[in-house]
């Protein structure tokens, strides 16, 4: 396929990795932030064809994995509603929540259903007019353009009743909390580069200047990822620290200008709590107050919220790159996709369920 | 869930007053939004994400890209260097 085979050319792919050998003189801790990333690099084995000196932790990057847990009880609580149509995307419904989840609220009776766009829940409310039909607006900058338009196209056919629970993360603020933090070990970013598909790069400029991190957006196939890797230890080595564009056939400096627009006309910044790492500031988006019609969140009001995380889920550490799925006591053994007790093995992106499906075991 | 591909568009129109198309990723075609892409013309091709097309995929960079990874097998080819890095002359 155009665009796509191509970029998989395994003799460009070992010129790559020798000119990775060759750059390489020390360790370096390089993270990918995207969890898109993290499941290309171990489907391709690419973690265990470089260089010893580097060294790929695994960034937060998963919108399944950070939704915190009070967003799935609410979700179960609400699509539990007699009158509510839940539709979500296919991979929030297996997320754990403190006891149940959108899986098991759907075998309990509840009118739970996958989609693979939010404007095919904007569908769904005009089929079902008697019906609330509630979609689960999760996902990041990639994510969030779409979740924006369903809102504003509601609002302008007036579909009374739809709305959205929204939980949206900004992945920048969490770039720069992990760099913040005083457990920090990454020296160099692979920025995701459909979120810089969408935002630019521009905003990555303060934050490799600041903790002089060289910062790469970088593409999702073997060659894109390689290369991404190379210009990050080419900058580590020369003791640079620039943004630099990896992705040049999807991304521009400033990025998808419709699309910022859209995501500005139907949400706020806001503090946001990510699941396992705690309240960032400024890290997510709200629906706007001229939008609250359109507020699961104020239309369906849930209180007794308790929200319990499994005691031996470590997502939190490896969300944060501090430590590896396979150190986890519970990986292969309590926890594994079937019965997951974190959503970092539940999701196409999060960490540990890419260590379980490409056998990145205790033994490596 | 942050998949995105790329594919072909083959196809745009109107529906509920959004600019909508079919895009075909080898074979299997889609209904995706274009709202994002207001530019786009039937064969260019576009990374998709849920449902919406968020870039026009730039044939140019593409290009730019290969013509460096190429220049970069050949040099290496050139100095004498193995697929792993090594130089020939060690042996290995
Ligand atoms: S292996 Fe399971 S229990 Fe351990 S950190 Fe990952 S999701 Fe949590």
């Amino acid at each position: 396929m155009k665009y796509v085979d191509e970029f998989r050319n395994p003799e460009l792919a070992r010129a790559l990795l020798a000119e990775i050998r060759q750059t390489v003189t020390r360790p370096w801790v390089l993270m990918e932030i995207c969890g898109g990333h993290t499941h290309a690099i171990m489907k391709n084995g690419l973690d265990q064809l470089l260089p010893r000196e580097i060294e790929l932790v695994h960034g937060p990057g998963c919108p399944v994995c950070v939704t915190p847990v009070e967003a799935i009880d609410r979700a179960v609580a609400i699509a539990s509603r007699p009158e509510v149509i839940f539709a979500s995307f296919g991979d929030m419904l297996r997320v754990p929540g403190s006891g149940s989840d959108l899986f098991k609220a759907r075998s309990a009776g509840a009118d739970v259903r996958m989609v693979y766009s939010p404007l095919e829940a904007l569908a769904l409310a005009r089929k079902h007019p008697d019906r609330e039909v509630v979609f689960f607006g999760v996902g990041f900058e990639t994510t969030a353009p779409g979740n924006a338009l369903a809102l504003l196209q509601a609002r302008r056919e007036g579909l009374a009743n739809f709305s959205m629970l929204a939980s949206h993360y900004l992945v920048a603020p969490a770039m720069r909390a992990l760099l913040a933090s005083p457990a920090n070990r990454v020296q160099g970013y692979l920025a995701a580069g459909h979120v810089c598909t969408v935002m630019g790069w521009q905003e990555y400029v303060a934050i490799a200047g600041e903790f002089r991190v060289p910062i790469v957006a970088t593409g999702f196939e073997v060659l894109d990822i390689l290369s991404g890797i190379l210009m990050v230890v080419r900058q580590l080595e020369a003791g640079r620290h620039a943004v630099e564009n990896g992705y040049g056939r999807s991304v521009s400096q400033e990025g998808n200008r419709e699309a910022q627009a859209r995501l500005r006309e139907a949400f706020v910044v806001a503090d946001r709590t990510w699941r396992g790492i705690g309240v960032l500031p400024r890290s997510g988006l709200a629906i706007r107050e001229e939008l609250a019609a359109y507020d699961a969140e104020k239309k369906f009001a849930v209180s007794g919220l308790v929200a319990a995380e499994s005691p031996l889920c470590e997502s939190g550490s490896i969300l944060q790159g501090l430590k590896k799925p396979n150190s986890c006591p519970a990986f292969g053994r309590e926890c594994t996709p079937e019965h997951p007790l974190g959503a970092t093995m539940v999701s196409g992106e999060g960490a540990c369920a890419a260590y379980y499906r490409y056998q990145r075991g205790r033994n490596g | 869930m942050c998949l995105a591909i790329p594919g072909r568009v083959v196809e745009i129109f109107q529906e509920n007053g959004l600019m909508m198309g079919l895009v075909d990723y080898s074979g299997t075609v889609s209904k995706v939004c274009l709202e994002y892409v207001p530019q786009i013309t039937v064969g260019q091709y576009t990374v998709v994400h849920a449902g919406f097309a968020l870039s026009i995929l730039d044939e140019e960079e593409a290009a730019k890209s290969f013509a460096a990874w190429q220049e970069l097998n050949q040099a290496l080819a050139a100095q004498g260097v193995d697929l792993f890095g090594n130089p020939l002359k060690e042996g290995d």
